[in-house]
């Protein structure tokens, strides 16, 4: 995981409700024992055509998306299954950042435990973004530091994430490290748990 | 001021906790599957870590196992999943219900069946249907790889302590309604968004005087209400179910462990962040007709029309989800045509499913257009249901009788619904695909399945039962 304080990046819009972890990576691809590989087969069903071709109707097979890091989609976005596979499909595909007016819980998860940053905005604002997304090739800029996200139309909002997840998606960090460093916690923990019963 | 299960629960699990950082939980069982954990113990190997605790994890091959013939493993990839967890188990030393297994199962089956899931536990597990474990009054949720690998590694997890939700169920159900017209109608009634971000604690008369299977049933479909777990309060049935399984405390210590079970029930002036009531008297049994959990409607209704749709955005999914489904806006549930029908998943597979849906079909024949299986949520499950003569009533009826797995409900196995076609499935999930490309899946109970599977569209079961009781 490869850690960011600032990202400029071209934004794709989804402007779907209840995508759902199925849809972003179909179970017939979830077999695979490696952590690697999962972008190809991100949105599939939707991406491609029953014959295997790229689906020139799908929103990512627009010319205008094509290298986007940054994902605007609508509300509850992510539902559904637990799998993990979803931010790895997405993280591989190459965003970076998903921004949407509603996130599932384990999905929100998830993607700060693979460096992916989920940003919840208020649903007007994300309105605008998918606007302005859905004509024309569309960047835009997050600060991950400060919290603010701008485009080049003088727009800017702010988002809030936990400090905790921040610094870990700023220096790319492992977690199991961290809580190693717990070690003794977790060990008192056990002694006193188990003693008493 | 009192407080409810879900506070002393999470109080009692807290390792280490600072200013502006989630909770460091303790996890007290972890239960790991072929699909979710390869990656997950291979982050272990590559860095050289450990288990922390395999005295607290259990492992079951369950989602991609074919359940007709089991000594022929067709799918070169599910093989591969199979096997690695059997070498991770050996290499961490993790105690395994392998294929062979006669506690084989579906994990969410096992972990009860087994004693292993027990009041004020946190338990975990790479499925997000780890919620049913909190029917035994703990908290339970599915976590992802990471997680799966993080608690490998610690016994822990860092987690920001979700909101509370009150969900009070009281009066009566009527006849043929079911847990799973229940857990239907409620997130019918609220949304598949209305748990987000809290822990359901599911109360009144009506969950009371329901059997654990039930109470399962319920707490297992919170996550499609949006909830980070769901949980009932142990009682008396709790203890009864609990008593003599595998690895529940033993002998004289039993008493003593249900003493410490009954503080922590929660106390009559806890607070909650949100507080919803139902009246059972209000249910009926239920059919999801669109592609998610929400878009369901009783029996007896009509799915709805375009122009009862509150907004832009619910006009949209409603029509894209009547197109996928290739059903009519207005069309009357009762005749939406079957031809498959799925008993089994960790929402419905258990033994009092099998013997309610074997009620119905007892000497009746399967419509000619549907094909039916019965999938056990265990060998135990199987087991006793062959014991009892289930299977041949199932069978004479022309259903098929299979080995457990998850099978059907999301069909990593070969068990797939054709492209376009429709099954009554007692599973939890209506998503596109979920049962196969192009699959129209319907979520009902199992009398609800039973009885499409014999008329080949949907009937009202409770219609249906009283006027049996009648002759
Ligand atoms: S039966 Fe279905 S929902 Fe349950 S664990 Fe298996 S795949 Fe998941």
């Amino acid at each position: 995981m490869s850690g960011f304080k600032t990202l400029q990046g071209k934004a794709a819009a989804m402007d779907r409700a209840n995508v759902d972890t199925d849809q972003i990576i179909p179970k017939q691809f979830l077999k695979r024992i490696e952590k690697t590989g999962f972008g190809q087969y991100l949105f599939y069903d939707w991406r491609f055509t029953k014959e295997g071709l790229p689906n020139p109707e799908f929103e990512l097979n627009k010319a205008e998306n094509q290298g986007a890091s940054i994902l605007i989609a609508n509300e509850n976005f992510g539902c559904g299954s637990s799998r993990e596979h979803a931010p790895w499909a997405l993280g591989d595909y190459g965003f970076k950042v998903i921004i949407a007016p509603s996130f599932a819980d384990i999905f929100h998860q998830n993607c700060l435990k693979n460096g992916l940053l989920p940003i919840t905005l208020p649903a007007e604002t994300v309105e605008y973004l998918l606007q302005r997304a859905k004509k024309q090739p569309y960047d835009l800029k997050v600060d991950l530091q400060n919290g603010i996200i701008e485009d080049e139309y003088n727009f800017s909002a702010t988002f809030t994430i936990n400090e905790y997840w921040k610094k870990m998606l700023i220096n790319g960090w492992d977690e199991i490290e961290i809580t190693l460093q717990l070690e003794s916690s977790i060990s008192s923990f056990e002694e006193k748990r188990f003693a008493v019963q | 001021m009192g407080k409810s299960i879900i506070d002393k629960i999470w109080e009692k699990h807290v390792v280490h906790r600072e200013e502006g950082k989630p909770d460091l939980m303790y996890i007290d069982l972890h239960l790991v599957h072929e699909v979710t954990s390869p990656q997950a113990f291979s982050g272990l190997r590559m860095k050289n870590r450990k288990v922390r605790r395999p005295d607290k994890t259990f492992a079951t091959v369950d989602h991609n196992i074919p359940t007709d013939n089991r000594k022929v493993i067709n799918d070169p990839v599910a093989l591969n999943q199979m096997t690695t967890l059997e070498k991770n188990c050996l290499e961490f030393g993790i105690p395994l219900a392998g294929l062979d297994s006669p506690e084989q199962g579906i994990v969410h089956v096992i972990g009860p069946e087994l004693g292993l899931t027990q009041p004020g536990m946190t338990i975990v597990c790479g499925d997000s249907h780890t919620s049913t474990h909190g029917a035994f009054g703990s908290i339970a949720f599915g976590i992802g790889t990471s997680e799966v690998e993080h608690v490998l590694a610690t016994q822990t997890l860092w987690q920001s302590k979700p909101k509370t939700l009150k969900l009070e169920i009281n009066g009566e159900l009527k006849k043929g309604v079911t847990a799973k017209d229940v857990i239907l109608y409620i997130i019918a009634k609220n949304g598949i968004g209305f748990g987000t971000g809290h822990i359901i604690e599911y109360c009144g008369e009506t969950i009371a005087k329901m059997s654990m299977e039930e109470r399962m049933t319920i707490c297992n479909m919170s996550i499609e209400g949006g909830a980070k777990a769901g949980l009932v309060s142990p009682d008396e049935t709790t203890f009864a179910y609990l008593q003599g399984r595998k690895y529940a405390p033993k002998g004289a210590g039993f008493a003593d462990v249900v003493e410490n079970w009954k503080y922590l029930v929660s106390d009559s002036d806890a607070q909650y962040d949100k507080t919803i009531q139902i009246d059972a008297a209000d249910i009926a049994p239920m059919v999801s007709w669109g592609t998610n959990p929400s878009m369901t409607s009783k029996v007896n209704e009509q799915i709805p029309k375009l122009e009862e749709c509150k907004n832009e955005l619910e006009q949209k999914s409603l029509s894209r989800a009547l197109e996928y489904m290739g059903l009519q806006e207005g069309q009357k549930i009762e005749d939406i045509q079957i031809q498959h029908v799925f008993i089994g998943s960790c929402t419905n597979s258990r033994l009092e499913d099998l013997k309610q849906a074997a009620e119905i079909i007892r000497g009746k024949k399967v419509h000619p257009h549907v094909r039916a299986l019965v999938v056990p949520g265990s060998q135990q499950v199987k087991k006793q249901a062959e014991a009892d003569g289930l299977d041949l009533i199932f069978k004479q009826a022309g259903f098929e009788w299979r080995e457990s797995g998850c099978s059907m409900c999301l069909s990593m196995n070969n068990d797939i619904v054709p492209n376009g076609e429709h099954c009554a499935s007692t599973s939890n999930r209506n998503f596109e695909g979920r049962q196969g490309s192009g699959a129209r899946t319907h979520l009902v109970s199992p009398l609800m399945a039973a009885a499409a599977a014999i008329y080949g569209h949907f009937v009202d079961v409770g219609a249906l039962l009283s006027a049996e009781t009648v002759h």
